[in-house]
């Protein structure tokens, strides 16, 4: 591990591999190989139909809530495509997209904002920890996930995930901080999306940039543009590579925006004008590396349509599983408290069978 | 008199825009309450009016928002902070039970925080995970934190502008079920300091003991009860803390039976202490044992499951019924 400060420094600009007119940009970075860049288009595709979805879920009173990751899903999708089975992925309440993205069921990953339970798949099958709302505070679980991984022997890599706003939480600083110190295998993933809620980035920080709060912890921190797929594949996949081969925790920072509302609740008119929204619509994460594409004869019309054709039977499972009016069972309040439910909670629990039955009888 | 309809979220902002009128040290900040005035908009408008040194919003981070306001408060002025939902105060309770809570007492009373957190708190809003806690107890079993939660407007705009006036820390505890339901209140009565408790409903047979989201419940409850001949007074505590034994103790001997009515969990909680302060100071006037209603003892429950976990009318009625009724 370095502690040569230049080292630790990340660019002045975020790396950008393919511009927003489509064109290649060239770098000292790699591009990913065309296979894994229609892999990723793929995978756009279908996030961009689950927000979507999701969305129209919300609407029609079918999801409690919805924190959409619209605009973001190039930095979704490659966070995933970069991991090996066996590694882990910590994501927050905006990353639903990147979790179905990872193979875990989109019903189950919707359990949450359904407002079934709190989490609905299984986080040690799937590799996927429950979505954290609490800022910041999964980042040392991270971390703790990635020792315990170094302690067993095992490959692991863990990919950590928060957003702008989360970075002046303590945590977040302890977390880096934990991970630099045991060397642990954490790639911290920040998608800097220029806003906490109503807050903007220069309320979180005066730092040149997010990705420099690494080097005071002696994590080296990269930028890269969050809206091209392509660069985050490579950046992200380089610091996964790193991580993996032993040189401790990485921090990446993906510059991106959240054009739409922070979710369905939320008013942005009320802090932000439609002017500032504008040009980051014509940076669409997929119309770039469409273009690219398409550009080299990787992508015609009738794969598009293919791709259209998988996302939209994504869509009509979600509208399918969602759709159903759902009873959830009492018995699971108090069965999951402790391993073994107290003498207290039985009697609780009895205390509501009781009510239920007489309800019934009458 | 100046009586007119409101909510207690109106409430609140015109209790925040008339301390801020009244006294340019008070300060309010958090996340989220400048321009937007809140995620429940109860700082609407202070920002445009009082300005950006008056209403800020700083980077996210509760315990430095907390931390920032004892310092501020140790220095000339009276800041009011937000916590956005209750669970998010968490990351906050170190400044809050080794800081905010001690700092007179280490003092030797030389130095006091003359501060309001501010918690949008408990459930029965269909929100999602960490957005319904009643923590009240943590607070509650603190010493050096007054703890209050109105339950209607007037007391909201009155408790609060009373916390802010508080020589010590004040954790004011906002009922987010309750910020929207509409009253007649008039905002121009003279308001009795924090740790007065009052009776919402005069009644014969049976005393409710509540607070903040549980007083309508309990004074529906009390409708039902009437409806059914059985006349149950219902006493609103507002403040936990400093607690008021002479009003709540004077209600119970006035009946002999009591329930006390709370939504956060039961075990080791506030509703437990009410119950072992009026049977040690009540018990030769209680023809039952006080019983309670309350959450259960889990993490709060997921949206479509939080209907079994609240205190209800039918549930507060049936334990009323078990109250050893000489006619039953
Ligand atoms: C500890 C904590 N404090 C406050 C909140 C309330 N809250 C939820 S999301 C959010 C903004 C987070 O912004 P950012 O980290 O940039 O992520 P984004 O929502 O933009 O993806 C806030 C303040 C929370 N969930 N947890
Ligand atoms: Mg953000």
């Amino acid at each position: 591990m370095t502690r040569d400060a230049a080292l630790l420094l990340p660019s002045t600009e975020p790396v950008t591999l393919i511009d927003p007119d489509g064109n290649p940009v060239h770098v000292g970075q790699d591009m990913p190989d065309p296979q894994a860049l229609v892999h990723a288009y793929a995978a756009l595709i279908s996030a961009r139909r689950f927000n979507d979805q999701a969305n129209a879920l919300v609407r029609q009173g079918r999801l409690a809530v919805y924190p959409s990751s619209h605009g973001q899903e190039a930095c979704q999708v490659a966070c995933v495509q970069v991991l090996d089975p066996g590694d882990w992925l910590f994501p927050t309440y905006r990353d639903s997209a990147a979790i179905v993205a990872r193979g875990v069921d989109p019903v189950q990953a919707l359990t949450l904002l359904r407002g079934d339970w709190h989490s609905g798949y299984d986080p040690l099958t799937t590799r996927v920890a429950p979505q954290a709302t609490p800022l910041a505070t999964h980042l040392l679980h991270a971390v703790g996930v990635a020792h315990a991984a170094r302690l067993r022997g095992e490959p692991t890599v863990v990919m950590a995930v928060c957003g702008d706003g989360a970075t002046s939480e303590g945590d977040f600083h302890e977390a880096l901080n934990f991970a630099a110190v045991f060397r642990t295998p954490v790639v911290f993933f920040i998608q800097n999306n220029e806003y906490a809620i109503s807050v903007p980035l220069a309320r979180q920080t005066a730092a040149p940039s997010l990705a420099h709060k690494g080097i005071g912890y002696g994590v080296p921190g990269a930028r890269v543009d969050g809206n091209d797929v392509a660069a985050l594949l490579s950046v992200l996949g380089a610091a996964v590579d790193r991580a993996r081969a032993g040189e401790g925790p990485q921090l990446v920072e993906a510059h991106t925006y959240r054009v739409q509302p922070h979710t369905n609740a939320d008013d942005p008119g009320r802090y932000r004008s439609a002017d500032e929204v504008t040009p980051w619509l014509a940076r669409d994460p997929i119309t770039r590396v469409e273009t690219y594409l398409r550009g080299r004869g990787l992508l015609d019309d009738e794969k598009i349509a293919g791709y259209g054709v998988s996302a939209e039977k994504l869509a009509e499972n979600m509208r399918a599983g969602l759709g159903e009016d759902t009873v959830a069972d009492y018995r699971d309040l108090f069965a999951h408290v402790y391993a073994e439910p107290t003498p207290q909670l039985r009697e609780q629990q009895a205390l509501v069978a009781d009510e239920l039955s007489r309800e019934e009888a009458r | 008199m100046a009586a007119e309809k409101l909510t207690m979220a109106n409430a609140l902002n015109r209790a925040l825009r008339d301390a801020m009128r009244a006294d340019d040290t008070v300060l309010m900040f958090g996340e989220d309450v400048g321009p937007l005035g809140g995620v429940f908009r109860i700082t609407d408008g202070l920002t445009a009016e009082f300005g950006e040194q008056r209403c800020f919003d700083t980077p996210l981070a509760e315990s430095g928002i907390l931390g920032m306001a004892i310092g501020m408060a140790m220095n000339g002025m009276r800041p009011v902070v937000e916590m956005q939902f209750d669970a998010f105060a968490y990351p906050a309770f170190e400044q809050l039970v080794s800081h905010a809570a001690k700092m007179r007492n280490r003092t030797r009373g030389r130095v006091g925080v003359p501060l309001v957190i501010r918690v949008p708190y408990a459930g029965g809003i269909g929100g999602v995970e960490h957005h319904c806690d009643s923590s009240e107890a943590y607070y509650a079993h603190t010493p050096g934190l007054h703890v209050v939660a109105p339950s209607d407007p007037a007391d909201a705009y009155g408790l609060l502008r009373r916390a802010i006036e508080s020589p010590d820390p004040v954790i004011f505890l906002e009922p987010k079920k309750l910020y929207f339901s509409r009253s007649e209140a008039d905002l121009t009565l003279p308001v009795p300091p924090i740790g007065k408790a009052v009776v919402r409903r005069p009644g014969t047979d049976a005393t409710l003991i509540a607070y903040g989201p549980a007083v309508p419940v309990a004074l529906e409850a009390a409708e039902a009860a009437a409806q059914e001949g059985r006349s149950l007074q219902v006493v609103d505590l507002r403040s936990i803390v400093p607690f008021d034994d002479e009003t709540v103790c004077a209600a119970v001997r006035s009946t002999g039976r009591a329930v006390v009515v709370a939504e956060a969990a039961g075990f080791a909680s506030v509703s437990s202490e009410v119950v072992a302060r009026v049977t040690e100071r009540c018990f030769h006037s209680l023809h039952a044992p006080i019983r309670r209603v309350t959450g259960f003892d889990i993490p709060y429950p997921p949206p479509k499951l939080e209907h079994v976990h609240l205190p209800s009318v039918d549930r507060i009625l049936d334990t009323v019924d078990d109250l050893q009724w000489e006619d039953a």
